[in-house]
């Protein structure tokens, strides 16, 4: 009954007249930003967090406002993969493989509106076992001390590489490099600076939100510039919607799949280092197995287009549950808006639970109002957003990249932010020419001081003993499963990811 | 062979980072760990995936003609410029010239790159400053 208490006190925060506000505002842009190729929701949601910190608005509407633009990219990058065959965003790429032919067929209307529907299964039930594994997971988390929470972002990391990159070294490498920027910057133990070189704007480290906002945003304008695709993917082709209510025969077929693959999106999502990607391929693959007896997934089959939504979106709500419980978020989106509770001032983990549970559970409660906004928004009004397609990327990629500009000068108003921005942007671009995951790297600016000072403590407090990082049952546990994280990919993942990288392009190295 | 040259870049990224590491002065105020033990743990992982990136590559990336890489640096010599300019001309104008630019690049014509130019620099500057209150850069005509 604890639960409901909560809940109840959650709607209580959520339903003030600014944050309902702000969630369908946050809806309406998140499903603009999933749907235009380019925007998704890791960079979409980094370039809006400027934004929230200019609205002055505290912590709950801020988040309220940008995970409403994290569910609504989910719902709004299937809208470009059925009418146009390219994914809006990565984890709607599943969505093209059926939901494109049935648009061929003449069902654009039906598959918009089934894709919506399932997107709103997935979400809510992702809500629900959001609200009730997460205050689980924070009483198994009440038992960890540092050297347990030293395992457990090495856990995060290790787990990290596994699906978001095809070679392990290079995820790992980026995750040192990351861990590496965040030591830059005064040691918050002995006052010492480090890796400062003098500079004094460095003594206070790098700015993570800068490196986000860099890495993900201005990186993309650059592939953009690379190709010089200035054009709109939309421009010449015809795109009919018909219909907007599928029949209820077509419901009734697809809700065992809607079902199934919620659940099973719901647990890559809580899994470190899968998020939403992940869960749209697994569901749709588990339902072409189960369910697919004449052959008739990829050519338009609805179960094909219900299950990888209802899956990439149980996915989104489920990799909430370890960044709110633990603090280690386990995909990009939500390590950016970890990013935002730290430059609130929040610290994410157990604490936040008993301390701030109005944050918590306003959010939860935001999110379930979100879902039903995203529900009205996305089926009657799906045409609105189709046009928005037209807009050619000449136009969209210079705002996205003065936008960008203007959120980093307006938080801290220096010139050199912007320079530093503009060095990680052009990094990023390389090394997403590499194929180094972009994911580890912002993971470990916003962890790198935080794992460190865990390990610190745990060491100092047994006396300068390193034995004790591996001495408890639980922190062995966790040692244990980032090991086989790390091992299991080099073995098994090829297969898998092979099955993801047939249908992604350059956007793979933002995976979210 | 770009993977091997990146292996031996993040290598020799790792030793640097090891000297700068020894560089740190200690204070004689320090726990039992230090400020040099974690990043020196750092580096060894950023070494050994170097090493490991340079010995078993992956397939070559698909490098831009050299045309196109001089139009990434321009485009990031136009946003230094920006950054650098900022405080001195102003948001509004600023903005405007590296939103034109960004757009012409893009293939815009210059008709269309000026109006995305003055609209988006205009389009910020309300939203962003006169609706929100956000203060941006002033230059010698007040916006």
């Amino acid at each position: 009954m604890d639960l409901f208490a909560s809940l109840g006190d959650g709607f209580a925060v959520a339903l003030t007249w600014q944050n309902l506000a702000l969630a369908l505002l946050g809806c309406f842009l998140g499903t603009v930003m999933g749907a235009l190729p380019g925007l998704g929701p890791s960079n979409g949601v980094a370039i809006l967090i400027p934004l929230a910190f200019t609205m002055g608005l505290g912590p709950t509407p801020a988040l309220i406002l940008l995970t409403s633009v994290y569910y609504g990219a989910m719902y709004g990058g299937r809208i470009s993969s059925i009418l146009l065959n390219i994914p809006g965003d990565e984890p709607a790429m599943m969505t093209c493989l059926d939901g494109h032919p049935m648009a061929r067929k003449g069902m654009a209307g039906e598959a918009l509106a089934l894709s919506g529907i399932a997107s709103f299964v997935g979400a809510f039930f992702a809500t629900w076992g959001l609200a009730l594994l997460a205050p689980q997971l924070v009483k198994i988390a009440l038992l960890f001390g540092p050297a347990e929470y030293f395992a457990l972002f090495a856990l995060a990391f290790m787990t990290l590489g596994g699906v978001s990159s095809t070679n392990q070294a290079k995820a790992a490498f980026a995750a040192a490099l990351g861990l590496g920027l965040a030591t830059i910057g005064v040691d918050t133990q002995t006052g010492v600076p480090r890796f400062t070189f003098g500079e004094v704007h460095l003594y206070d480290g790098l700015d993570f939100l800068v490196a986000i906002v860099g890495l993900f945003a201005l990186s993309e304008v650059f592939i953009f510039l690379e190709h010089r695709h200035g054009g709109s993917d939309a421009a010449g082709k015809k795109m009919e919607i018909g219909r907007l209510t599928p029949p209820m025969s077509m419901l009734k077929a697809c809700t065992p799949t809607m079902l199934r693959t919620s659940v099973l999106g719901f647990i890559a999502g809580v899994l470190p280092g899968a998020g939403a990607s992940l869960g749209s391929f697994i569901s749709y693959t588990m339902e072409k197995r189960l369910v697919d007896k004449e052959g008739t997934f990829g050519t338009g089959d609805p179960r094909g287009v219900a299950a990888p939504e209802a899956g990439n979106n149980a996915a989104a709500g489920g990799a909430l549950v370890p960044m709110l419980a633990l603090g280690v978020p386990g995909s990009g989106t939500t390590a950016v808006l970890l990013a935002v509770l730290l430059a609130l001032n929040i610290t994410p983990g157990p604490l936040l639970f008993t301390q701030n549970p109005d944050v918590v559970w306003g959010l939860i409660a935001a999110l379930f109002i979100a879902n039903f906004m995203l529900l009205a928004l996305n089926i009657p009004m799906v045409g609105l957003f189709t046009r928005l397609l037209l807009i050619p990327s000449r136009v969209l990629m210079p705002i996205v990249a003065m936008v960008s500009f203007v959120g980093i000068y307006g938080i801290s108003g220096s010139s050199f932010d912007l320079l530093v921005m503009i060095g990680f942007g052009v990094m990023g671009w390389v090394l997403r020419k590499f194929d180094v995951p972009l994911v580890p790297i912002i993971l470990g600016t916003l962890l790198g001081n935080s794992m460190e000072n865990n390990l610190r403590r745990a060491v100092t407090i047994d006396n300068g003993n390193w034995w004790t990082l591996v001495d408890s049952p639980l922190a062995l546990t966790l040692w244990g499963i980032a090991i086989v994280g790390f091992i299991l990919p080099l073995f098994f993942g090829a297969r898998v990811k092979a099955g993801m990288r047939a249908r992604r392009d350059e956007e793979g190295s933002i995976s979210d | 062979m770009s993977d091997r040259i990146f292996g031996v870049f993040g290598i020799l990224l790792a030793i640097g980072y090891v000297f700068a590491a020894f560089a740190i002065e200690e204070s004689f105020l320090s726990d039992a760990v230090g400020p040099k033990a974690f990043p020196l743990i750092i580096a060894t992982v950023l070494g050994l995936s170097g090493a490991a990136i340079a010995l078993r590559p992956d397939p070559e990336p698909a490098w831009p003609a050299l045309g196109r890489l001089a139009e990434i640096a321009a485009a990031a010599v136009v946003m230094i410029l920006y950054a650098e300019l900022l405080p001195v001309i102003g948001f509004v104008i600023a903005t405007a010239f590296a939103a034109a630019y960004l757009a012409w690049r893009l293939g815009s014509s210059l008709l269309e790159a000026a109006a995305v130019g003055i609209g988006t620099s205009v389009g910020i500057y309300t939203i962003f400053h006169l609706v929100l209150g956000l203060s941006l850069a002033r230059g010698p005509l007040g916006f």
